[in-house]
């Protein structure tokens, strides 16, 4: 009874770790190795610094990738992306609390319906929505004809293939992941403790700021980090929405890959940006695991 | 001039009256309770009061402004909530200065201030902790002083014992009536407890179904009940529901199912349809028939509380229950089944139309 008992803990605390082992670190593991590796010209195109020579297991590695990658261009579209994550996150941040706000303090009737509208967009493909955008912003688009009829402007404002437009997409899409961590952590905030403040003389705004923020810190933290982590090796977004002066971690990736077919080096982008994302991650932890007990 | 002013405060919530056609008035250094059963809109009468709701008719008069409209963050009054409602990311020291620091008092006033107020509550020592690395009666007194510090003129609490276990409450209503007394404050607390309203307050509003019944201090409340449901809800009371008829040139209270008629008393008019109420202490009982008014009864059970005895009887055709409380001494010697004779002066009844 007790052996099954303790086998079963084993099982339950071991899977998250299987997960974790089998489709993270593995994978990231055979990443690492191939941009180890050098590029060449085969199928697949490159040579493993790992192989079997003389019977034995031969380990071969190079760092010339990862000696490109921190000279070139690359650590330039590193930062550019870190600097568009960022700016992507503080938007959504300030975007997407007055929203969760508005949805916790709105009738419980309500607030099904308004986070049912929150996560609605996800039941359409994200491509779609990426496409539908262009179709908005380009310079025959929605948005331009509105604004020459409403007399705003007298030619096409260039919308599309810019910052601003990246920045629009980034924040359409993570818009909802930035709200949904936010309105959890309202969600659990005493109403008692809003009428405690008022009660001592704190004015709407003060208790927005002095108690309502504070303890809602927990889903900044978790929203930001939902939002910055993707937003920094986003793909999709910058290849569609972006212009040629948006310099993205993400396309460049593609593109060693795709384009030139340099695994090795594309493998290293990669490293180097998991690598990058763990700070990141490691001090939101902090912020989110600073939770109140009980 | 009254302190605090309730004139004709109704609120309802849907078509729910919470509070209806509420009138009272609060003296100054008054320790007045709400009293009444839980949903009788006490609580609700106190938020309306610290402002969190707006009366939907009425004015509430404070030290002679009108409140009415006044938002909660404006009036000269603060709350002791009943969970406490201590700020989590905010330590003992700054949940306490928290009201100061709104009004904008300076850091040196504000810090003595604080300490001031841990003496008071005997929290010294304790301004670095966290809200959920104190006590239960800890937090209480936190809350306590945080809702002190800045001096109110009337301090609502919303049952301030309620969250304690028995031992602690018996402590702290001691303190809190203590503070009272020391500070000059006026406090008005809300309690479904009425031994809770007995013995902190010295006025007492009961309230039933929105509105007040019956307002006194805890003597009068107690002894002389204005209804049947205040002499039900404080305290323990046997009902006896009769007529008040003429018999043998007395007047007395017929009841159907009674072998004599009960004492009323003096100076009740004769009425067909009353109710007399009688405290479970105010019963005598005894072995051999009295002079006088005495009733037959037989003990069914005797329960043992320590100095306190409650002895239930049956008696009359229809096996009416009474209850009786004696010293437990002299409950000893009351087997189950034995017959005895319970009696009453006929002033210790109080006569309740019904």
């Amino acid at each position: 009874m007790n052996e099954i008992g303790r086998l079963g803990r084993a099982v339950l605390i071991g899977f998250p770790y299987a997960w974790f082992g089998l489709f993270f670190l593995l994978p990231l593991l055979i990443v690492l190795k191939i941009a180890l590796g050098r590029s060449a010209d085969a199928i697949p195109p490159y040579i493993s610094p790992l192989s079997w020579s003389h019977g034995g297991l031969a380990f071969d590695p190079t760092l010339a990738n990862f000696r490109d990658i921190l000279c070139g261009g690359c650590m330039r579209a590193y930062g550019a992306s870190l600097g568009t994550a960022a700016l992507a996150t503080v938007l959504c941040l300030l975007a997407g609390y007055p929203i969760a706000y508005a949805i916790w303090r709105s009738p419980p009737l309500w607030r099904n319906l308004l986070l049912f509208l929150v996560m609605l967009p996800f039941w359409t493909s994200f491509l779609i929505r990426v496409y539908a955008w262009m179709a908005i912003l380009q310079p025959s688009g929605l948005l331009n004809r509105v604004l020459l009829a409403a007399g705003l402007i007298e030619a096409p404002v260039p919308l599309l293939y810019n910052g601003f437009s990246l920045q629009l997409g980034l924040l359409y899409s993570y818009l909802p992941f930035m709200i949904l961590p936010i309105y959890g952590s309202l969600s659990q905030l005493d109403e008692a403790l809003l009428e405690a403040a008022a009660d001592l003389g704190a004015r709407p705004w003060r208790v927005l700021a002095e108690v309502v923020v504070p303890l809602s810190l927990p889903g900044i933290g978790a929203g930001a980090l939902l939002v910055f982590v993707p937003a920094v090796g986003e793909f999709v977004i910058p290849d569609l929405l972006a212009g040629p002066g948006n310099l993205m971690i993400g396309k460049l990736l593609w593109a060693q890959f795709f384009e030139n077919r340099d695994w090795p080096e594309a493998a290293a982008i990669a490293v180097l940006m998991v690598a990058g994302l763990a700070v990141p991650i490691l001090v939101a932890q902090r912020v989110i695991g600073r939770e109140r007990p009980a | 001039m009254p302190l605090l002013e309730l004139i004709g405060v109704s609120k309802s919530f849907g078509r729910i009256a919470a509070v209806e056609q509420v009138s009272l008035t609060v003296e100054r250094g008054e320790f007045f309770a709400l009293l009444g059963p839980s949903g009788c809109g006490k609580t609700t009468l106190l938020r309306l009061v610290g402002g969190f709701e707006r009366p939907d008719k009425g004015r509430i008069v404070i030290d002679g402004e009108d409140m009415t409209a006044v938002p909660p963050y404006a009036r000269p009054v603060n709350m002791m909530f009943q969970s406490y409602a201590l700020f989590p990311h905010l330590d003992v020291a700054a949940n306490i200065a928290f009201g100061l620091r709104q009004e904008g008092m300076e850091r040196g006033r504000r810090l003595a201030r604080v300490e001031e107020m841990l003496a008071l509550v005997q929290m010294t020592g304790f301004e670095r902790r966290r809200p959920h690395e104190l006590s239960g009666g800890q937090r209480q007194r936190i809350a306590l002083a945080r809702a002190l510090a800045k001096m109110p003129k009337l301090l609502l609490l919303d049952e301030p014992l309620a969250a304690l276990d028995r031992k602690l409450r018996e402590e702290t209503r001691l303190e809190l009536t203590g503070i009272q007394e020391r500070l000059g404050t006026t406090f008005l607390v809300v309690t479904h407890d009425q031994q809770e309203a007995l013995g902190m307050a010295s006025r007492i509003a009961v309230m039933n179904q929105g509105r007040v019944v019956q307002v006194g201090r805890p003597a009068e409340i107690y002894e002389r009940p204005a209804s049947r449901f205040v002499a039900e809800f404080v305290g323990a009371v046997n009902l006896f529901e009769g007529a008040v008829a003429s018999a043998s040139g007395e007047t007395v209270l017929q009841v159907p199912d009674l072998p004599s008629p009960l004492p009323v008393p003096a100076g009740t008019g004769f009425q067909a349809a009353a109710v007399l109420a009688v405290r479970p202490e105010k019963i005598r009982l005894r072995p051999d028939r009295p002079t006088g008014f005495a009733l037959p009864a037989t003990v069914c059970s005797v329960g043992y509380q320590g100095a306190l005895s409650v002895v239930h009887l049956e008696a009359g055709s229809a096996r009416r229950r009474l209850s009786v409380h004696l010293a437990s001494a002299a409950a000893r010697d009351l087997p189950r089944g034995s017959p005895v004779w319970a009696s009453w002066s006929a002033e210790d009844g109080v006569l309740l139309t019904r």
